[in-house]
């Protein structure tokens, strides 16, 4: 990949920045998509696995389906006509460059937004939130309703610098949100984010810089610690469980028992994840096996099957982790970080908590509340797995619609 | 893999096996080594962990030395030549082709010894013992301590079948083998093992066959109740343990926290799609076992420094046969298959000798060895070494069979 960049004042000045912000470009070549669907058609298979279910991890006959669509009909260069369309820019902050989409709102009074995706998200899980963010009007809002949009990708993600030295924690990486708001002339914005975005905007909630009026999080870190430490030890629901809570109890403890292999190797081994840099399927698998609920959607996608994304919105991140080369540069945040996921974390600031049935643990009200003292706005939805943006887009607007309307 | 395979009622006699044990040799095609080759070197490569040392995992510098050596001067097919030199078999147990290398001693009253590999290894881990056991008056031994000698690989690992269907754990592998040992006409027989080895060797023990005499372990994963307790709780560690003991807990806790290689192999190991696809990403897994061969395998392909009898060619020799075979999925597997725990008091009454490692991951106290294997023959605590023993102190390791086994004959 290269990227075209410049330091261009009207630029900054069009997009209501300062300098040191620079535009951004990305430009594949032509040869780097044809080496891709190479390499993809030159894949050499493991056998079938021995069950014929998913226990065993990634099915072949699913990642086989994705291939075979991935070396032949899929188009790179739609999602990249659709991000072209958007303004980038590149700024470097504490010593790295940070890659970031910055959308203005027409409507005067919109409220400052960052949105931060998470592992195995990028830029590309937000595309489908911008408009209707940041043009209410036009998607059924109104103009009270309006967002100035900042979505940056994380360090060692998408566009932005790859780390060559440790310590690019969340905890530094909520810093350089603030640092980014202010650098882009926000004095009063709010945080959204999802799986690490989540654990960033809770970082940021903790931290509460200046200006930060609230976070709205669709993976709460809000699992009572003592829950949170029985499920992760496997131990029965303690009693006194009410029937939500105790779903929610058996949900993460699934996942726990179940599907944190590959958060361990990241967390301890992501230098040993060569095959994820060398070899597109195995890429490709070690992205879909992120959850067993949103793995059984993207089964069901690549089956014919009508989900909240297409096969494209699927093979448009992964190609996009293929193409940027992150995959192992990414996988060291899980290195990064020592605290929790999904225990509460002192956030006292307002918060707006979005929950979807298929996540890693559906977050109850009750918790929510506990782990929230300022609760500004709670809602359980009806469908939805781990990656909001990316699949339940209209239920994660409203809800930053909704929840933040009393902060304005 | 292409393998030259006949049913020979002759080759089957001259082994002393039944017939349906077909002649087996390894050959590769040409095309093979030169795909892996041309992977190899198209190799896309992550940048330089962000830290100086082995704490993110198996670091560029070294992938990138294994690779270049790989590519260019390594040549497979001196081993495979090794392979060829000793009779190799097949023949179909519970449903499955088991590969193994039978070889026998001239001398009448060897002892019949079944010899079990681990992963990530491979009879090419056994290759430098076949000789000093099979031929003890050439190494140094006496005639009294010959052993006639079976190297079976294990299922879904080298040349041996691939399960289709779930069900082939170390249980029913230490069943096979008894299997295979009777099939040969051996009525009494030893077994040997480490890592996976080990469990199949322990579990062999546990079922105890009359035909099995005893079993040496070099790794013997012996363990009281209470400790295995407390280690998979990730509590502390039960009151009264003595120095040695709390060495070996300690040893124990570490590993339970950094195996996240195991951990993922045992979740989902279908997922492991690099593995089949990417040479490096094989190979790196593979080097990823434990922290004390790691940094032996970093200093003998960085530095140049040597690892007791293992050579870069070993090293490759092995993770070669994992690639051509394509096994790195299947071998995987083996983690989900076992459900039972990895420190455990196996209460095994068949008589046990046990050699004890320095760089093994853990060093098993006396104390413990002793309750695990109520008829304890054997033990030793060896100067050097480590988990891949007999790969890397072949002499110490045959010595101790030789030792350990003196009793039974």
């Amino acid at each position: 990949m290269t990227a075209k960049t410049e330091t261009m004042t009207d630029v900054a000045r069009e997009a209501g920045t300062s300098p040191g912000i620079r535009r951004f470009q990305m430009n594949i070549p032509e040869a780097e998509l044809v080496e891709l669907r190479r390499r993809i058609k030159a894949t050499r298979w493991p056998e079938k696995e021995v069950v014929a279910d998913d226990t065993q991890g990634v099915q072949l006959a699913t990642i086989q389906k994705l291939a075979s669509y991935w070396g032949s009909e899929y188009d790179w260069r739609k999602v990249e006509a659709r991000l072209k369309a958007l303004p980038h820019f590149i700024t470097e902050i504490d010593g790295l460059d940070i890659h970031f989409i910055h959308v203005k709102s027409k409507e005067k009074d919109a409220l400052p937004l960052i949105v931060t995706h998470g592992w195995p998200g990028s830029i590309i899980e937000q595309l489908k939130i911008i408009e209707p963010l940041t043009n209410p009007t036009a998607h059924g809002g109104s103009a009270a309703d309006a967002f100035d949009v900042v979505i940056p990708s994380m360090p060692g993600y998408g566009f932005s610098g790859k780390p060559t030295t440790n310590g690019w924690s969340p905890e530094r990486i909520a810093r350089a949100w603030a640092t980014l708001m202010e650098r882009l002339g926000y004095q009063r914005y709010v945080a959204q984010g999802g799986d690490w975005g989540a654990v960033i905007v809770d970082t940021m909630g903790v931290q509460a810089p200046p200006g930060l009026l609230g976070i709205h999080t669709n993976m709460a870190g809000a699992i009572p610690a003592e829950l949170n430490a029985a499920a992760f030890a496997g131990a029965e629901p303690p009693p006194g469980l009410d029937e939500e809570e105790k779903r929610s109890f058996e949900h993460v403890s699934f996942f726990y028992k179940h599907g944190l292999g590959y958060a361990l190797e990241m967390g301890n081994r992501p230098q040993t994840l060569y095959g994820i840099e060398d070899s597109p399927v195995g890429l490709a698998a070690w992205i879909i096996d992120h959850d067993i609920w949103t793995y059984r959607q993207i089964a069901r996608v690549f089956d014919g099957g009508t989900e909240g994304f297409t096969r494209d919105d699927i093979l448009d991140n992964i190609t996009l982790y293929w193409l940027t080369k992150t995959g192992v540069s990414s996988a060291r945040l899980y290195w990064e970080y020592h605290g929790a996921f999904f225990a509460p974390k002192g956030v006292k600031i307002p918060v707006v908590v979005s929950a979807f049935p298929e996540e890693i643990c559906p977050i109850p009200r009750k918790w929510a509340e506990q782990a929230y003292p300022k609760l500004a706005y709670y809602k359980r939805h009806p469908a939805g797995a781990h990656f909001a943006a990316f699949e339940q887009p209209q239920a994660l607007v409203d809800d930053s619609r909704a929840g933040f309307r009393s902060l304005r | 893999m292409t393998a030259k395979t006949e049913t020979l009622r002759d080759a089957a006699r001259k082994t002393g096996g039944g017939s349906d044990i077909r002649p087996f040799q390894v050959s590769f095609p040409e095309a093979d080594l030169t795909d892996l080759r041309r992977r190899i070197k198209a190799t896309r490569w992550p940048e330089q962990e962000t830290v100086a040392d082995f704490s993110q995992g198996v670091q560029l510098a070294l992938t990138r030395k294994v690779a270049q050596y790989w590519a260019t001067d390594y040549d497979w097919r001196k081993v495979e030549a090794k392979l060829n030199s000793y009779p190799n078999f097949l023949t179909e147990i519970d449903g499955l082709d088991i590969h193994f290398m039978h070889i026998r001693s001239k001398h009448e009253n060897a002892l019949p010894l079944i010899v079990t590999h681990g992963w990530p290894g491979s009879p090419i881990e056994q290759l430098k013992i076949i000789d000093p056991l099979t031929n003890p008056t050439a190494h140094g031994g006496s005639a009294s301590d010959a052993f006639h000698v079976v190297i079976p690989s294990m299922a879904g690992y080298g040349f041996s079948g691939k399960p289709t269907t779930p069900g082939w754990d170390p249980a029913r592998m230490a069943r096979a083998w008894v299997e295979l040992m009777k099939r040969l006409g051996y009525n009494r027989f030893a077994a040997q093992g480490g890592d996976w080895g080990g469990f199949v060797t322990n579990l062999m023990a546990q079922q105890a066959p009359p035909e099995l005499i005893g079993i040496h372990v070099n790794f013997s994963g012996a363990a009281p109740p209470d400790v295995a307790k407390a280690l998979q709780s990730g509590g502390p560690p039960p009151a009264g343990l003595s120095a040695e003991e709390q060495r070996a807990y300690d040893q124990m806790a570490f590993l339970y926290q950094h195996v996240p290689t195991q951990i993922m192999m045992a979740a989902h190991p279908q997922t492991l799609y690099g593995l089949a696809d990417s040479p490096v990403a094989l190979a790196a897994w593979m080097i990823d076992h434990d922290v004390a061969s790691y940094g032996h395998i970093v200093k003998l392909f960085v530095d140049g420094e040597p690892y007791g009898d293992l050579t870069r060619d070993d090293i490759l020799d092995n993770i070669t046969l994992s690639w051509l075979t394509n096994t790195g999925v299947s071998s995987a597997r083996l983690y989900v298959e076992y459900k039972g725990a990895f420190f455990n008091d196996y209460k095994i009454s068949v008589p046990a000798a046990v050699s004890v490692f320095p760089e093994e991951v853990y060093q098993a106290p006396r104390s413990w060895t002793e309750r695990s294997y109520r008829n304890l023959i054997h033990f030793n605590e060896l100067p050097k070494g480590g988990h891949f023993a007999a790969w890397e102190q072949p002499q110490l390791f045959v010595n101790e069979l030789r030792v350990g086994f003196k009793s039974l004959r």
